[in-house]
């Protein structure tokens, strides 16, 4: 896995995103504050912008730049989140970039995750699509998966995690405030990393 | 003195929220708002964030007082271990504890102690 795949993988979210866009906004509308669609559409944005100045040298810097830019750029609560995912991937992702060392620093990414949200498997969360993305990469390593059969895998995993928190009831974020009322929708931030996901068994194919 | 940063996803309610701590503290208090986007919008800015941070700091450390969401996600990146904490309290009587407290020249330690003992204080 190389720097110009990881800069693909931005690209190809922001695409995903941008073209999802609405869908996200509506999925937020329902238990959020209706901004995951365009904040997270404006945050990739500000990330290739970024890419294209910084013209990062290593997997690691592709990472951190994203990471430092969701951050500063996005107001959400996603900024924070998706920010902290790569900024620790960056820094601690391992050379030469094999799916293992991928996967390591995935799992690490969503550890930071974790503890900044405070949010666990179950709470109807980005996590809930995470940490089963993470789990999968984990076993296709594991297993001796190829590369784009694993990032598939990982991409599937994601999708169903996302797809499991409709029945859920929120316990973090504004969608908790609803109590039962949060049930039977699916969480904004629990697809939006299914598509960043997705982007990149696309982009790995 | 130990500086105190009031984190809002409205400017407005971080500026006001500000000059009532204030107010009842004391104006060498100091106390500064981080609210809003950059663009003025609803949310948060680390940038912002970051500004206030270094704008109260007089080296006796800052406690960051977030209203919730992002505010408490952003500020808690900004977390520096015995110098920059977060306080989980409500944002008003919180913030005017702590601000009393500052004001008062106790050390961190005690300000954030301050500022915990809002979630418990009844009114009534």
């Amino acid at each position: 896995m190389e720097t110009a795949l990881f800069v693909a993988w931005f690209e190809e979210a922001a695409r995903l995103v941008r073209a999802d866009r609405d869908r996200l906004t509506r999925l937020d509308a329902a238990i959020g504050d209706a901004d995951h669609g365009t904040n997270l559409d404006r945050g990739l944005t500000e990330v290739l912008k970024a890419l294209a100045e910084s013209a990062p040298a290593s997997e690691a810097e592709v990472l951190t730049t994203a990471g430092a830019t969701l951050i500063r750029r996005v107001g959400g609560a996603s900024g924070p989140l998706y920010g902290s995912l790569f900024r620790q991937m960056g820094k601690v992702l391992q050379t030469p970039v094999t799916l293992a060392a991928f996967a390591g620093a995935f799992e690490e990414g969503v550890v930071a995750v974790e503890r900044l949200g405070k949010a666990a498997l179950g709470d109807k969360t980005m996590v809930d699509a995470l940490a089963p993305a993470s789990r999968a990469l984990a076993l296709a390593v594991r297993d001796g998966v190829g590369v784009r059969e694993a990032l598939d895998q990982a991409a599937r995993a994601a999708g169903e995690g996302s797809k499991a928190t409709i029945p859920m009831q929120a316990r973090k974020g504004r969608a908790s405030y609803l109590g039962e009322r949060s049930i039977g929708h699916e969480d904004p931030g629990a697809a939006s990393a299914t598509l960043i996901m997705t982007a990149l068994a696309n982009v790995a194919g | 003195m130990v500086g105190v940063v009031l984190v809002s996803h409205s400017a407005g309610l971080a500026i006001e929220a500000a000059a009532l701590a204030r107010g009842i503290a004391g104006e060498n208090a100091p106390v500064a708002a981080a609210g809003g986007t950059e663009d003025g919008g609803l949310g948060t800015s680390v940038d912002l964030i970051e500004a206030a941070v270094r704008g109260v700091d007089r080296g006796a450390g800052v406690v960051i007082i977030p209203d919730l969401g992002s505010s408490v996600l952003t500020a808690r990146l900004l977390e520096e271990d015995g110098r920059v904490v977060v306080a989980d309290v409500p944002f008003v009587e919180g913030a005017i504890a702590a601000a009393v407290a500052a004001g008062a020249g106790v050390p961190l330690a005690d300000v954030l102690e301050a500022a915990e003992e809002a979630r418990t204080f009844r009114k009534l």
